[in-house]
């Protein structure tokens, strides 16, 4: 134990850095596929065949190729055609496309559990397609939404790890690293795993939470 | 001119034909009662003049303006129709009084302190003054349905689309809305109303339309149709229904 705690002095600084990649990539790739699936949502609710066949395309590619596939193409195949992007940069457009087609679902969802009559009573007060997605139907569907967001919250901390394979060095990809270089597998490891749960759980207490409030009505 | 004209209008849900040809106006000023079985078409002609619904053949105009759900245009005609829903509609993450002054602020773009003074005194005038801050989850049916007709009249619309107003109210609320419907009624408001409470056209409407499978079987003044009818089947429905 006493030796843990010496050890743990030594390479938290080190994690720390991989820590705030991580967290880098979370906090961007989440936003990115929020804002992404909701594009795919609205154009899929948006009542144009061709807007909802292209969303629809678009989930299901994204939806039927491994993510870590996507970051390799993101990463080594688009440089082929004049695009270079740092690995960071890879890492949260990467995970951000990938998981905008999980956020759309759940969007999606979302939007179309709102009551037909709702929809009726803004078009009936002269609203229009937009206006009645931002005033009526959104404020209304967020609620819904909002346990499983927090839960692909959760889901994308966690698969941040799979930056490391276009080696962005976030935590994961970090103490490994430390491990291969001091052979100290459990405390490095140990404390890795720490981490995450000490960004996972209040996460995910707050989901329950929002679950047990959503319940309620 | 009539305010709302029908001419040969036509609907139909895929093979299934709902309305078959129909031909009516609404007067201003004129309160016309829509009759009939349940299914017969009286909902879905309604929707179809503020083009909530689409309809195959014929024609209907609004104030002169062709309703037509594909077109811009049908913005100018929801802004001079309102409508007033079986089951209320009304938008329940906002309060009475925010649900009533949500379409002049937002399509109508009046300033926010108008729009409220206005929206408070339509509140007190279907009497729910002190309601103003309530959602409507605590609110009673015709509590709602009476907010619901603040937020259509917050809209200074040409006339008001009833949609069986109240039907889903459990009896005792029934009186309060039509009481308000009356008084709008009494102060010459162009009213359409499909509905199932015969007491309330036969006392308010100055005209009754009776419609039976997707056509209209009679039309007339109200006394007339109702006490004196002449089709069989205007005669059946009202003996079953009174």
């Amino acid at each position: 134990m006493d030796s843990f705690l010496k050890q743990s002095t030594e390479f938290l600084p080190i994690l720390a850095q991989g820590l705030w990649l991580t967290v880098l990539v979370t906090i961007g790739s989440f936003v990115l596929s929020t804002v992404l699936g909701l594009v795919w949502a609205l154009m899929r609710v948006s009542g144009s065949r061709v807007l909802s066949g292209i969303a629809r395309v678009a989930v299901n590619v994204i939806r039927g190729i491994p993510i870590i596939v996507q970051l390799f193409y993101i990463y080594f195949v688009l440089p082929d055609f004049g695009i270079s992007l740092t690995a960071l940069q890879a890492a949260i457009i990467g995970l951000g496309i990938a998981y905008s087609a999980y956020q759309a679902e759940n969007f999606r969802a979302g939007i179309e559990a709102i009551d037909r009559g709702q929809i009726e009573a803004a078009q009936s007060i002269g609203m229009g397609w937009w206006l009645t997605m931002r005033r009526v139907i959104l404020p209304q569907a967020f609620r819904i939404v909002l346990p499983p967001y927090g839960n692909t919250m959760v889901m994308m901390l966690k698969d941040s790890s799979q930056a490391s394979t276009i080696t962005v060095a976030e935590l994961s990809l970090q103490g490994k690293l430390i491990a291969s270089s001091t052979f100290q597998n459990t405390t490095v490891f140990t404390l890795v795993a720490m981490l995450y749960l000490c960004m996972s759980l209040p996460l995910i207490f707050l989901v329950s939470h929002l679950e047990k409030r959503a319940a309620k009505g | 001119m009539a305010l709302i004209e029908l001419a040969g209008v036509r609907k139909s849900f895929g093979t299934l034909e709902v309305i078959k040809g129909f031909d009516a106006t609404v007067a201003k000023g004129e309160v016309v009662c829509i009759i009939g079985p349940s299914g017969s078409g009286k909902s879905t002609i309604l929707r179809c003049i503020n083009g909530l619904e689409s309809y195959q053949g014929g024609r209907i105009t609004v104030d002169g303006i062709h309703v037509d759900r594909s077109q811009r245009s049908i913005a100018d005609v929801r802004m001079r129709l309102s409508m007033v829903f079986q089951r209320f509609n009304l938008f329940p993450h906002r309060t009475a009084l925010e649900n009533v002054i949500e379409g002049p602020i937002h399509v109508k773009r009046e300033g926010r302190e108008s729009a409220t003074a206005r929206g408070l005194a339509l509140l007190e005038r279907v009497g729910l003054g002190q309601k103003a801050e309530s959602y409507p989850g605590q609110l009673s049916g015709g509590q709602q349905q009476r907010v619901a007709i603040a937020r259509a009249l917050a809209m200074q619309p040409q006339a008001i689309l009833f949609d069986e107003p109240t039907s889903a109210l459990d009896p005792e609320l029934v009186g309060e809305v039509l009481a308000v419907m009356r008084g709008l009624a009494d102060e010459g408001m162009t009213m359409v109303v499909v509905t199932h409470e015969m007491g309330f056209a036969r006392e308010v409407a100055d005209r009754v339309i009776f419609i039976d499978h997707g056509i209209i079987v009679e039309q007339g003044a109200a006394g007339e149709v109702l006490s004196n009818p002449q089709h069989a089947r205007t005669k059946d429905f009202l003996r079953r229904i009174l």
